[in-house]
């Protein structure tokens, strides 16, 4: 690991440092702004899409079809992609951020921030929802699931966007445009699916409700100056095209995050915490 | 995939590149319809940015020539070299041509 030189891009695209991914930006927090709540706020957004991102990931070459293979991978780099620049905002607006939440972080680490707080955080220190936690379920349930939170995330985003912080804002609407397709490519599928087959109509209906109880938290988190509002009716615009009810179920009630949290993070951690000296 | 299941119909995918004049064939996918079609032809085809625009056509929509009749469609035109353009000078900067 180690050995192999770092300094080619192509993983990172056309990014003009690989290893700093603000590298050129003034990450000075504006006046006006508390850079602890600014760094919680980058934080709880970039671990939702992280989470998401993962989840999505284990898609990959499981999917219904080659093309929504490829289709959820593109989700998920994007998403991705959203997680590391908020990340890596949140440690550079709060200094002391990364050795409050990873405070046993191996001695030496080459990690930069962002990938110390994704590989070496332990689960109680994420921000995440636990909508984004829960296993995916069938194809039915990933495409309610990230109808659903495309569309409440969206709508924050799209408000973000006129955060005093410069460097939320940029995120913001680099993000907007992604989001706006997987809202548009989930919403597709969610129509498609709750007027297809008896079959899928019944998976999409079940996928829903399962993930219901944990709806109520997602749209809390999401509520930036009356996102919710707007989120709230482009979801029902979804349901009525699709013929689908909002389920009635009652809100989750339970632990702060789910096992299927620890068991992802296990998953996605591994590599770094056995190589905690690795370069990548 | 059980026998029972039907594949989705196969669409033809022609992109435009951000300098390209026409569309180009690139491949061709699985949708379930038009607008699917054009979803995946994006994720599918444009993911390093190559696109700006994109056609979508049912693969049943196209007529191909077949491979027997090579010879009576292309042959004829192999010894008409008077058809070629080669005895006009190209003036300099004409671009396109």
């Amino acid at each position: 690991m180690s050995e192999i030189p770092v300094e080619s891009p192509w993983a990172f695209g056309a990014a003009p440092d690989p290893e700093d991914v603000l590298a050129g930006v003034d990450t000075r927090v504006p006046e006006g702004v508390g850079p602890v709540a600014l760094a919680e706020l980058c934080l709880a957004l970039g671990d939702d899409a992280l989470v998401l991102a993962h989840r999505l990931s284990e898609w990959c070459s499981n999917a219904p079809d080659l093309e929504d293979d490829i289709a959820l991978a593109n989700v998920a780099l994007d998403l991705l992609g959203q997680a590391r620049l908020l990340l890596a905002r949140a440690a550079a607006a709060d200094p002391g951020l990364v050795d409050r939440l990873v405070p046993d972080l191996p001695e030496g680490s080459p990690a930069p921030p962002e990938d110390a707080l994704a590989f070496f955080r332990d689960p109680d220190a994420w921000r995440c929802t636990r909508f984004v936690e829960v296993d995916n379920g069938d194809f039915a349930q990933t495409t309610a699931r990230l109808a659903v939170f495309a569309t409440v995330r969206l709508a924050a985003f799209a408000r973000l966007v006129e955060h005093p912080d410069p460097v939320l804002s940029a995120v913001a609407a680099k993000a907007v445009k992604e989001l706006a397709y997987h809202r548009d490519h989930a919403g597709r599928w969610f129509l498609v699916l709750a007027q297809g087959t008896a079959e899928s109509r019944r998976r999409l209906l079940e996928g829903l409700a399962a993930l219901w109880p944990l709806h109520e938290e997602l749209a809390r988190a999401y509520d930036v100056d009356g996102a919710r509002a707007e989120a709230e009716v482009v979801l029902d615009q979804l349901l009525a095209v699709s013929g689908v009810e909002r389920p009635e179920v009652a809100a989750y009630d339970g632990p702060r995050h789910t096992d299927g949290l620890t068991r992802l993070l296990a998953e996605m951690q591994s590599v770094a915490r056995a190589h905690p000296l690795g370069v990548w | 995939m059980s026998g029972q299941e039907r594949e989705w119909p196969l669409w033809e995918v022609f992109v435009r590149g951000k300098r390209g004049l026409n569309h180009v064939h690139v491949g061709s996918l699985h949708a379930a319809d038009d607008e699917m079609a054009l979803r995946h032809a994006r994720d599918v085809y444009t993911r390093r940015g190559e696109g700006v625009s994109i056609w979508v056509v049912p693969s049943a929509a196209v007529t191909a020539s077949s491979p027997d009749e090579k010879d009576p469609l292309f042959a004829p035109a192999g010894d008409k070299v008077y058809r070629h353009p080669t005895f006009y000078d190209v003036p300099e900067g004409v671009p396109h041509l």
